[in-house]
């Protein structure tokens, strides 16, 4: 599909070698178009972490192609991944991952530092972190450090972060786990808006509720694609 | 990630911390601040040395009886005792060039004097030339006379310091002393010169050689022996001249073999490169002991990067899911520890000129900084930084950003 933002052939992730050898991902097809949201479930072990990291282009699969906005990036270099990472991927983490001793702001500065392509000055990146932080409903937080907002809050500072280099996709990986029921729901309502506005979205999770607001269900189980269908409008699979 | 924001970010990793921060700088502070004042005293003592023999007087030559023979064996020809009087007054007759000569021959005696008796005072016999050789003026009243060593006359000049403990404010000159059994007058004090090398000249006493000879010498020793000769070159440049007419009429007189003389002549020049060859002995070693004092700085560094690096692995793994890649994340960590190592460098020249000119200010030790020793041990501390910051910094690099995220 030429239209693919994501597009794995038979991607396979084995850790260790011989009889140790752990086969965490047995060969997964898995195209993603852009604009799509996508949710990734499975029971611990299906290997649907292993998939979000190369998909992060955090690893390099074992076996397989991965081929993400047109470009193989299964056989790159950590160089070459780091800059992958930088402009085409943003990071949703379970645990927000924010750097505490810095403002949201600088936090959501962050990836637009690592960026060598585009010569920003210190204004502009300044003008499009705030502009990221205003996208979340955080304008009037934007100087508060981590420890000073709470959990929903955070993990709106994290999209931010991971929206302000304009990535191809987002990649969100368990973002309500570490919230409330009210908070979730905000920060699920929030990546449906983005998603509405045109982000693509891969989110894994294991609770069925957040997998609702994404337009299509892949299921894994055993390191392979076990069912993958798309969500009835506002229906539940 | 520019330079500039690499920099930034390396300084915001150290102010996390910042006591840790100082106390891992402390041992660069100390180290360079070692190499600096252990230089600055060597230095110091050295100049101490060079002052000290610059102060024997001006374009002095010094002959010495050597006594490096071997013992009297038949092949000693001559047999001579050293150097004697003689000599000094063939050197005075024969040798041109020569501002004027002298000699000293001494005797240890118990000296009294207005009801108070110093014990072995070095009491020194020489001639009318030792002033002016040995730069060395007399305060009041005169010294002795080529007439009073003509005719052996028992008169005195005394050490400052001597005349202090006899006779206090009261006029020392007129008043009667005994050196030993022998009554003398006092005719003159020196001036107040001080400890030079290891002879405190304050404290000895003044008399003519002749005196020293007839009165304090037994006479199986050769009446006439003196302990070492005195020869004031015209300039600088006649030394060398001068010194070869000693040696030659020297040998003549004396009768022995050329390549084995049984004396040896010594200038300031002389005494100070043997001088400054055992300083810069100490001083190398001074340094190399400050030199580890830096390594262990910099192992201290070394460590504190590795917790630095260990505590935030998970900055490290979120930094590398943004886009650093291995190189900016090892810039980052190499920076922090330059920067503690050139803060520390800093502090530590601070220190070390500081401290210094504490010594020299409150200690009895004299210390010159030495120029050159700055950038020296600024640029040590700078290598220190890359060396042990290396390692922990390319540890970072090679973090597994999975691993890295994983980490609590």
């Amino acid at each position: 599909m030429a239209d693919s933002l994501i597009e794995t052939t038979a991607l396979t992730k084995v850790y260790g070698v011989g009889d140790v050898a752990v086969h965490a991902l047995r060969g997964v097809d898995m195209q993603v178009k852009g604009g799509e949201f996508v949710a990734v479930m499975g029971p611990s072990g299906s290997g649907k972490s292993t998939l979000m990291n190369l998909l992060g282009c955090l690893d390099r699969p074992t076996e397989g192609t991965y081929t993400l906005d047109g470009e193989d990036v299964s056989r790159l270099s950590r160089n070459e991944l780091a800059r992958v990472r930088n402009r085409k991927i943003g990071f949703v983490f379970q645990s927000y991952n924010l750097l505490p001793r810095l403002s949201a702001l600088k936090n959501v500065v962050l990836p637009l530092l690592y960026d060598e392509r585009r010569d920003l000055t210190e204004e502009e990146r300044h003008q499009r972190a705030v502009a990221a932080l205003e996208s979340v409903g955080l304008g009037d937080r934007v100087d508060h450090r981590p420890n000073e907002l709470s959990g929903g809050e955070q993990q709106r500072v994290a999209i931010a972060r991971a929206l302000v280099n304009r990535p191809s996709i987002v990649l969100a990986d368990e973002p309500t786990g570490n919230l409330d029921t009210r908070s979730g729901a905000e920060i699920m309502e929030l990546l449906t808006r983005l998603h509405q506005a045109g982000a693509t979205i891969v989110m894994v999770t294991h609770d069925p509720e957040c997998a609702e607001y994404a337009g299509r269900v892949i299921t894994l189980l055993d390191g392979r694609v076990e069912s993958d269908q798309l969500n009835g409008p506002g229906g539940r699979t | 990630m520019s330079p500039k924001q690499t920099l930034k970010v390396a300084w915001e990793g150290l102010t996390l911390n910042k006591a840790r921060s100082f106390l891992t700088t402390l041992g660069v502070i100390i180290g360079v601040g070692a190499v600096i004042v252990m230089m600055a005293v060597s230095a110091g003592a050295e100049a101490e040395i060079a002052d000290q023999i610059n102060a024997l007087g001006a374009n002095l030559i010094m002959v010495m009886p050597s006594f490096t023979r071997g013992g009297f064996g038949p092949g000693i020809r001559g047999g001579s005792f050293g150097l004697s009087y003689g000599d000094l007054q063939a050197i005075a007759e024969n040798v041109s060039g020569i501002d004027g000569v002298s000699a000293e021959q001494g005797t240890t005696q118990d000296v009294r004097a207005a009801g108070v008796t110093l014990e072995d005072i070095t009491v020194v016999g020489t001639t009318a030339g030792f002033p002016a050789v040995r730069d060395y003026a007399v305060g009041q009243g005169r010294f002795v006379t080529d007439e009073d060593v003509d005719r052996s006359s028992r008169v005195a000049v005394l050490g400052y310091g001597i005349a202090q403990e006899f006779f206090g404010d009261q006029a020392a000159i007129g008043q009667q002393i005994t050196v030993g059994s022998v009554r003398f007058t006092v005719v003159g004090v020196m001036v107040e010169k001080g400890v030079v090398g290891n002879t405190d000249y304050d404290s000895r006493i003044y008399v003519p050689i002749t005196a020293v000879f007839d009165r304090f010498v037994p006479a199986r020793f050769g009446r006439d022996s003196v302990g070492v000769i005195y020869v004031s070159a015209e300039s600088k440049h006649r030394m060398d001249s001068v010194m070869a007419q000693v040696t030659s009429l020297l040998i003549e007189r004396h009768d022995v073999d050329p390549a084995a003389p049984d004396f040896s002549l010594m200038t300031q020049d002389s005494i100070i490169d043997t001088a400054a060859s055992t300083t810069e002995t100490f001083r190398d070693l001074l340094a190399w002991v400050a030199a580890v004092s830096l390594v262990v700085g910099g192992i201290g560094i070394m460590n504190i990067m590795l917790v630095s690096v260990t505590e935030r692995t998970r900055e490290i793994g979120l930094r590398q899911a943004l886009g650093a890649r291995p190189r900016d994340v090892q810039l980052q960590f190499l920076l922090e520890a330059v920067i503690l190592s050139l803060v520390g460098g800093l502090v530590g020249v601070l220190a070390g000129v500081g401290g210094s000119a504490l010594f020299d200010a409150v200690g009895t030790m004299r210390t010159e900084v030495v120029p050159t020793s700055i950038p020296l041990a600024f640029l040590a501390a700078a290598v220190v930084g890359v060396f042990f910051g290396y390692y922990p910094a390319t540890k970072a690099a090679q973090l597994d950003p999975i691993e890295a995220l994983r980490r609590e």
